[in-house]
């Protein structure tokens, strides 16, 4: 059983990624606009040099 | 903020503090925030057209296109005017609209709801991670593996309760220092003893520890919060959106010549142009011109009225033809409009009465669930003198009886409801407005504005000559007036060809006039033609000296009118027309309809004192107007409903916004309410019934955390299922 040692801390960390991944997307409004970003990644406009 | 710092000039550190707050606000300042309302885009081109277009010219700085909203938010040069980026944007084959950016700003961002899903977010993965770890003591860890799984499950819940659970241990610290009781309370009693004797039981190294049913309580509660929030402000930020559609903006007389202000600056004594067409933003008094005012929205009466210098006006009435200058003698909160508000305000209070099901639920619930906890603690107290025992059958108690289905009962409906009631064009602006809905049993209708569409139709084309009709398209063709161009509509429909006239000039506040072979012809109201005037909304035309030809009007049915009103009559409810119109205008809309029930030359103080001795005679009504005159009666009925196109203040003071142009939604969503509300009990009783099953269980001491669990998730389930059933 010694491999709960390990294996308890890992998948607590992973768990807490997943959270702070999602506690990020929320603070940077990534769900403000859920239409319009599925589209915005069709559009090539960008596609060669980033937006000024 | 990354502006850098910049030196000073003063010495005196305290007296620089001032400037450096006015350079910070002049650096601030040279920002214009533009929005516009953009209702046609629907795809990446669009986006990516618009967005283009609006950063070519220089002077905007940035330029966004949010498609969900279908809105463009828009940061550019101080001196960069909406009507300019309006004009961009049209250019480019979009239709647009400009917002007022004031009324927006608390639509920007929804702290409220983004702090609720962080706290749901946290909830979820904390019960994940501690569901996980209960697994494995369910299916039989022991001894010290079953201690360090409830040591590192107490790790996890503690903070993650602390966090997530703050939402229902505020609003029951409120109730309780109001000695009230409320939904809140039980659940933090269950939450709170819960933990309490869970890690007195892992110290002790017992057997059950409810960490994870404490977590799943909290995170499907909050679930139930989060989609009650998202519904209602789905449901704020569109009724925002129409505010913002109508800025308030004015245009003021100076000597240096005309400028545009906001209304809120306008003071008492200034000289507002009104342009036709336009809203009267204040009460005044008219100083220069002659024209005609729509004031339906304020009295209901759909023929225009005469307007010239020196006579009053009141805030909200429209302006038909010619431009007119105004003294300012009440502005803002003062103005008859305003009034007209506080009277909403008075009728309003009795609306709070209403116990929702929810709250009626609450109360039966919450002390129930206190003497059931209270008495199985004392009594198995008193059987074993164990303080453990008795503690820990308490806390299965309350958590096997906590509200988790009853807090995800309502929420799940009224969404499923409001979403589908949305999609038909319904905006539905309060809580416990479908409720409310779905009792009704007496409607009552306004007529301008409500029934009809406020656009007359000509109705004797066929009865007149063929040379007047053509004279009088001539005359109409070039005015905006509201009755010319119901003339030149049914002239034009039925392939009436105008007649040749000269110098065709409008006198505003009168009509038209033009000559045609050397003598005189004039379009326009009775007393200028020199006819005699008749019962209903007419002008006429006079050729010469021959006597004058009248054209009579009716007002326009809105679509679906028809349909709602014999819809509802069929649904057994009693349909009432109340107008502030002549009578004869009234009755023949009212025979029109079937409608048998009538009255006219209603005040405002006269239709909501209808509606409330309707409501004294014990019945629920359904108010359904549009003008400043209905706002009382919308606010005293049992629910609200009022057309997007209603003054704001008549917007406000409803329940249920209709978007489209179409009546006949609102009998379907009375169907839909009843329905939805059929659901909600529903759901409570289903929620009742895995409590009957479990409670005995609990009582008895055999509830594990295992059967806590599974009763939990199982209702809430059952429950969510239930609403998705909604039709």
């Amino acid at each position: 059983m010694n491999i709960l040692t390990y294996l308890i801390p890992i998948s607590l960390t992973l768990g807490g990624l997943g959270l702070v991944a999602f506690i990020y997307t929320v603070k940077s409004n990534q769900y403000d606009d859920p239409e319009g970003d599925a589209r915005r990644i069709l559009s090539d406009d960008w596609d060669d040099h980033p937006k000024p | 903020m990354t502006a850098p710092m910049r030196p000073t000039p003063s010495a005196c550190p305290a007296c620089s503090a001032a400037p450096a707050a006015e350079a910070q606000a002049a650096r601030d300042l040279p920002r214009a925030q533009i929005a516009l309302s953009l209702p046609t885009i629907h795809c990446a081109a669009c986006i990516s057209k618009i967005e283009r277009g609006l950063d070519a010219d220089p002077r905007v700085i940035s330029a966004r296109v949010n498609l969900t909203l279908k809105r463009a938010s828009i940061e550019a040069a101080p001196e960069v005017t909406a009507e300019e980026m309006r004009r961009v944007v049209e250019g480019l084959g979009y239709e647009a609209h400009e917002l007022d950016p004031g009324t927006l700003n608390a639509t920007a961002t929804d702290s409220a709801g983004r702090d609720l899903l962080m706290r749901l977010a946290v909830a979820g993965f904390a019960m994940m991670n501690v569901m996980l770890l209960s697994v494995s003591v369910w299916s039989g860890a022991e001894a010290a593996t079953r201690d360090m799984f409830h040591w590192i499950s107490a790790a996890i819940t503690f903070p993650a309760i602390a966090f997530s659970g703050m939402p229902f241990f505020r609003n029951a610290w409120s109730a309780l220092r109001q000695a009230r009781l409320n939904m809140d309370v039980p659940i933090t009693l269950a939450i709170g003893l819960a933990l309490a004797t869970s890690l007195w039981e892992t110290m002790l190294a017992g057997a059950h520890a409810y960490f994870d049913a404490a977590l799943a309580l909290t995170f499907f509660l909050l679930a139930g919060r989060y989609l009650d929030h998202r519904t209602r402000a789905i449901a704020r930020s569109a009724a925002e959106e129409l505010t913002a559609l109508e800025v308030p903006r004015a245009t003021r007389v100076t000597e240096a010549g005309d400028e545009q202000v906001n209304v809120s600056g306008l003071a008492v004594g200034d000289l507002i142009r009104v342009r036709p067409g336009g809203r009267m933003p204040v009460d005044g008094e008219i100083v220069t011109g002659t024209s005609e005012l729509d004031r339906s929205l304020l009295t209901g009466e759909a023929r225009p009225v005469f307007a010239g210098p020196g006579q009053a006006v009141s805030a909200g009435e429209v302006n038909l033809t010619g431009p007119l200058t105004l003294r300012a003698t009440a502005v803002g909160s003062d103005t008859s409009l305003h009034r007209m508000a506080d009277l909403v305000a008075i009728a309003e209070s009795g609306r709070s009465r209403y116990t929702s099901l929810a709250d009626g639920a609450a109360k039966l619930y919450a002390p129930g669930v206190h003497i059931l906890a209270g008495f199985s603690f004392l009594g198995w107290y008193l059987y074993t003198w164990d303080m453990r025992t008795a503690l820990n059958i308490a806390a299965a108690v309350l958590i096997i009886t906590c509200p988790c289905a009853l807090g995800l009962a309502v929420p799940a409906v009224t969404t499923a409801a409001s979403g589908r009631l949305f999609r038909r064009g319904m905006l539905i602006k309060h809580e416990t407005a479908l409720e409310r809905l779905a009792q009704v049993d007496t409607v009552v209708f306004d007529k301008t504005g409500t029934l009809t569409s406020g656009t007359p139709r000509l109705t004797n084309l066929d009865a007149l000559p063929p040379e007047a009709v053509a004279c009088a398209l001539a005359l109409a063709q070039g005015s905006s007036h509201p009755l010319a161009r119901a003339i030149t509509d049914a002239a034009t429909e039925a392939g009436v060809a105008p007649a040749q006239i000269r110098d065709v000039t409008e006198v505003p506040g009168y009509g038209t006039k033009g000559t045609v072979d050397g003598c005189e012809v004039r379009l326009g109201r009775a007393g200028w033609t020199g006819a005699q005037g008749v019962s209903e909304t007419a002008t006429f035309l006079k050729v010469g000296d021959r006597p004058p030809v009248a054209f009579t009007f009716t007002d326009a049915l809105r679509p679906g009118a028809e349909a709602a009103v014999e819809a509802l009559m069929r649904q057994g409810k009693r349909v009432i027309l109340i107008s502030g119109d002549t009578t004869p205008a009234v009755e023949a809309l009212a025979q029109r309809l079937g409608i048998p029930d009538w009255m006219a030359e209603a005040l405002p103080a006269d239709k909501a004192a209808r509606v409330e001795a309707l409501t004294g005679e014990g019945a629920r009504v359904l108010m359904v107007g549009d003008g400043l005159n209905d706002t009382a009666a919308l606010a005293a009925a049992h629910v609200s409903i009022s057309p997007a196109s209603a003054l704001d203040a008549a917007r406000v003071a409803s329940d249920i916004v209709l978007l489209g142009n179409d009546l006949s939604t609102i009998a379907a969503a009375c169907l839909t309410a009843r329905s939805a509300t059929r659901r909600i009990t529903e759901n409570f009783r289903i929620a009742t019934v895995y409590n009957i099953v479990a409670v005995p269980l609990a009582v008895a001491g055999l509830a594990t955390p295992l059967i806590a669990a599974l009763a939990m998730s199982l209702s809430s389930v059952t429950v969510s299922l239930n609403s998705l059933r909604l039709r």
